[in-house]
């Protein structure tokens, strides 16, 4: 597979990705890691190859390992695939999966499956307020940590009389104590004053009360940490208000789904913001709202934003702290120039334009990069 | 009979009787247009309609509830709504075989007068019986709950474009009520969904958004993760979108809307959903709007009942001191009066409400001001006598 140097000016000629790795350049360095990357689908194929272009420009001792995903198949022998590769490589990068909501229940979501065969039990964003970008409200840095893997996600439905649907929500005490230990555990580690946790208890007493109860538990372990709890209907009206109360939020599946959403909205949008998903032995980052961009695919429109500081998240749980600050650093000091912004932040900005600005950014730096 | 039939054959009546839509009698076209609106809507004619009064079921509530349902009743006397108010206390009480229920007097009220006003009512924490609201619900069947929220010109938010409608489904979904304990720690809580259900709060979108003029209805739901549940009420309201083709109709992800809305809420107009993403998404809407201290809601019953009352709390720490806020029940009122069909009026408190609030000079506390709840209303009223 040929490999072209990357040009500082004009366009970059990126060889397409097949199933064998993508190879860095750098192949002589000793460490090198080997990530798992799912394309997905809608923006997802031309976000990777970005990420393996920028990657390779920067001489990152990762190799991908791409795995692509059929979303349009019904057997589950891709997501099956994809799964194996994970747990052989440990971590991985993705797109979002399609779900074709219209095929029967018994084809179930990718993206679902990934989290809940690994057990990918944390999805965790940070939600930041990025200098460049204007929004609504100002100074918002929420860090949010979602149950991932059951709660309403749980997929276990029945109709047992023709009309009649019953949807089971689970929620353990297991899990929920995991995850508060989760959320306290990042609260200490990140040097964090308050966690809140998000429920719905004084309607769904048995569930979101056991919930709800773990996290005290699990509060009273760290007393340094102030600990509250809020009605979710509630939290969306005083993230909609004053945001900057917040501090690191822990809450159930879709409490979390919501919340994410709107945090990813008042800071600036799906292109921004990355996100996520640890487990026991696995980690898989993408983009923090999950969303696939079927209509602006291919159109080399979409902010890539998002999927570069993912990829940095990578590269911090690889422990190339170094490659990490470096590209991250790059990445947000693109993003205080306007007149690159994408469609998504108001712009008239393309992909490739702010790659390529990325790219200059990280050179300009001083490290070694493919073009010298 | 369609619309357009109603409208000519009232004009047809009009004209035999010898009055002209232009001219010395001054019926507006509009004026027929909202008559025949109204009759279209069952709840129109109240049982007592006599000499043209309405009578209104009115529950005061607890807390801050006494004093702006005096407010609005002052008001509405000063703008000569044709409103007679009967006044019912909902406090829960035990009837034959212990079931929990409200008080017969207020049930039998409600069902003559079959709209009702209500203000905030206390939830006791372990009184053993469950929320008022709750009773209310499943007493009149009230399926339907309806949070129009628009942006109020001067109580600036940062969202300034907001003009949208939440519909919310009021009596299944998540909120169902069925837990069970699996094992010990393993939690099960139902969510339940019916296509009878689905199809009256699809329905009943779809009607308000004709009798509104809106021009679209959106669904939102989860049905990539949910697919059976979800899915049966998506393909309900698709179903609803096909009978009637004049309004517009698409579907949603729950996340998206969500993202959405913070970014750009002027690109939703109604909005139809089960009743847990109704919970956070109408109390999100009234976030965007200044907070459930200015935000309407009505409840919409099988049988022609209608209940319209403000969301917000007892606000027990305020209660009696004259500091309280009565916008959102006030709303909730000219809502109430829209639906009767008396728009006239209903535009006219409005309009009164919304002046009084931009001109910053008698705004409660909440507002950003310093006035009291009794000042603040002499000043609606006081424009409201300069409107008539």
């Amino acid at each position: 597979m040929s490999t072209r140097a990357p040009t500082l000016f004009g366009p970059t000629n990126v060889p397409a990705l097949s199933s064998r790795s993508c190879r860095s350049a750098c192949v002589f360095l000793s460490s090198l890691h080997t990530v798992t990357l799912i394309p997905g689908d809608g923006i997802g194929p031309e976000l990777a190859k970005h990420v393996c272009e920028l990657f390779r420009f920067c001489c990152v001792p990762v190799d991908f390992e791409v795995v692509d995903v059929d979303s349009s198949m019904a057997s589950e022998d891709d997501i099956d695939d994809a799964i194996m590769a994970i747990r052989r490589n440990g971590v991985a990068l993705k797109g979002n999966i399609e779900t074709n909501h219209n095929l029967p229940p018994s084809y179930k979501s990718r993206n679902n499956l990934l989290r809940t065969t690994l057990d990918l039990y944390a999805n965790v964003m940070h939600c930041q307020s990025l200098p460049g970008v204007r929004t609504r409200h100002r100074k918002i840095d929420i860090m949010i940590v979602r149950e991932n893997t059951e709660g309403e996600y749980s997929s276990l439905e029945h109709e047992n009389v023709p009309g009649v649907v019953e949807c089971l929500k689970i929620i353990t005490k297991t899990k929920s104590l995991r995850i508060a230990d989760y959320a306290f555990q990042t609260a200490r580690a990140k040097g964090r004053r308050l966690v809140t946790a998000v429920h719905k208890a004084n309607i769904m007493k048995l569930g979101d009360g056991l919930f709800l109860e773990c996290c005290k538990e699990v509060a009273s372990g760290y007393p340094e940490i102030s600990f509250e709890s809020m009605i979710v209907d509630n939290t969306t009206m005083q993230l909609v208000s004053r945001p900057q109360q917040f501090d690191v939020m822990v809450m159930p599946n879709l409490y979390g789904n919501v919340v994410s959403n709107v945090c990813a909205g008042l800071v600036g949008g799906p292109g921004l913001v990355p996100g996520a998903n640890y487990g026991e032995n696995y980690a898989v980052f993408e983009t923090g709202t999950r969303n696939t961009g079927k209509s602006i695919a291919n159109s080399n429109t979409a902010n890539p934003t998002a999927m570069l500081l993912a990829s940095c998240l990578l590269l911090d749980h690889l422990k190339l702290h170094d490659y990490a600050s470096m590209i991250r650093r790059a990445v947000l000091s693109t993003l205080t120039e306007t007149k690159l912004h994408t469609a998504d932040l108001g712009g008239q900005g393309s992909t490739s334009e702010v790659l390529q600005r990325v790219m200059n950014a990280v050179q300009s730096t001083g490290p070694r990069t493919l073009s010298m | 009979m369609a619309g357009t039939a109603w409208r000519s054959a009232i004009l047809n009546l009009l004209k035999q009787w010898g009055l002209s839509l232009y001219g010395k009698d001054k019926i507006k076209a509009q004026e027929v247009s909202q008559v025949v609106g109204a009759l279209k809507k069952e709840s129109l004619q109240p049982r007592t309609f006599t000499r043209g009064i309405h009578t209104v079921t009115l529950i005061p509530g607890d807390g801050i509830g006494p004093e702006i349902s005096t407010a609005v009743m002052k008001i509405f006397e000063v703008a000569k709504a044709p409103i007679q108010w009967e006044e019912r206390n909902v406090t829960a009480i035990q009837g034959p075989g212990g079931k929990w229920m409200i008080p017969p007097d207020a049930k039998e009220s409600m069902d003559r007068n079959k709209i009702g006003l209500k203000g905030p009512l206390k939830t006791p924490i372990a009184a053993g019986h469950p929320s008022m609201n709750l009773l209310l619900r499943k007493t009149f069947d009230l399926y339907a709950n309806v949070r129009p929220c628009a942006s109020i010109e001067g109580y600036q938010t940062p969202y300034t474009d907001v003009n949208l409608v939440t519909i919310r489904e009021n009596t299944e979904g998540e909120y169902s009520g069925i837990e069970h304990v699996i094992v010990d720690g393993v939690v099960q809580s139902i969510k339940l969904i019916t296509e009878q259900a689905s199809q009256r709060i699809a329905e009943y979108a779809f009607e308000y958004a004709k009798n509104n003029q809106r021009a679209s209805v959106t669904a939102v739901h989860k049905a990539n993760i949910m697919r059976m549940s979800d899915g049966l009420f998506l393909r309900t309201c698709r179903e609803a979108a096909e009978k009637h083709k004049d309004v517009k109709f698409n579907e949603m992800y729950l996340d998206t809307v969500c993202l959405n809305m913070v970014q750009d809420p002027s690109q939703f107009d109604v909005l139809v959903m089960p009743n847990l993403y109704g919970d956070i998404l109408s109390d999100l809407c009234a976030g965007l709007i200044g907070g459930l201290g200015v935000t309407p809601s009505g409840n919409i019953g099988a049988n022609g009942v209608a209940i319209f009352e403000s969301v917000h709390g007892t606000a027990p720490d305020i209660a009696g001191k004259d500091m309280a806020n009565p916008t959102a029940l006030l709303l909730s009122a000219v809502m109430m009066l829209r639906h009767m069909g008396l728009h006239g009026h209903a535009q006219k408190i409005e309009t009164a409400c919304f002046d009084v609030i931009r001109d910053k000079k008698a705004l409660t506390k909440d507002l950003g001001g310093n006035s009291k709840c009794s000042e603040f209303t002499d000043a609606i009223c006081q424009r409201v006598r300069e409107l008539v």
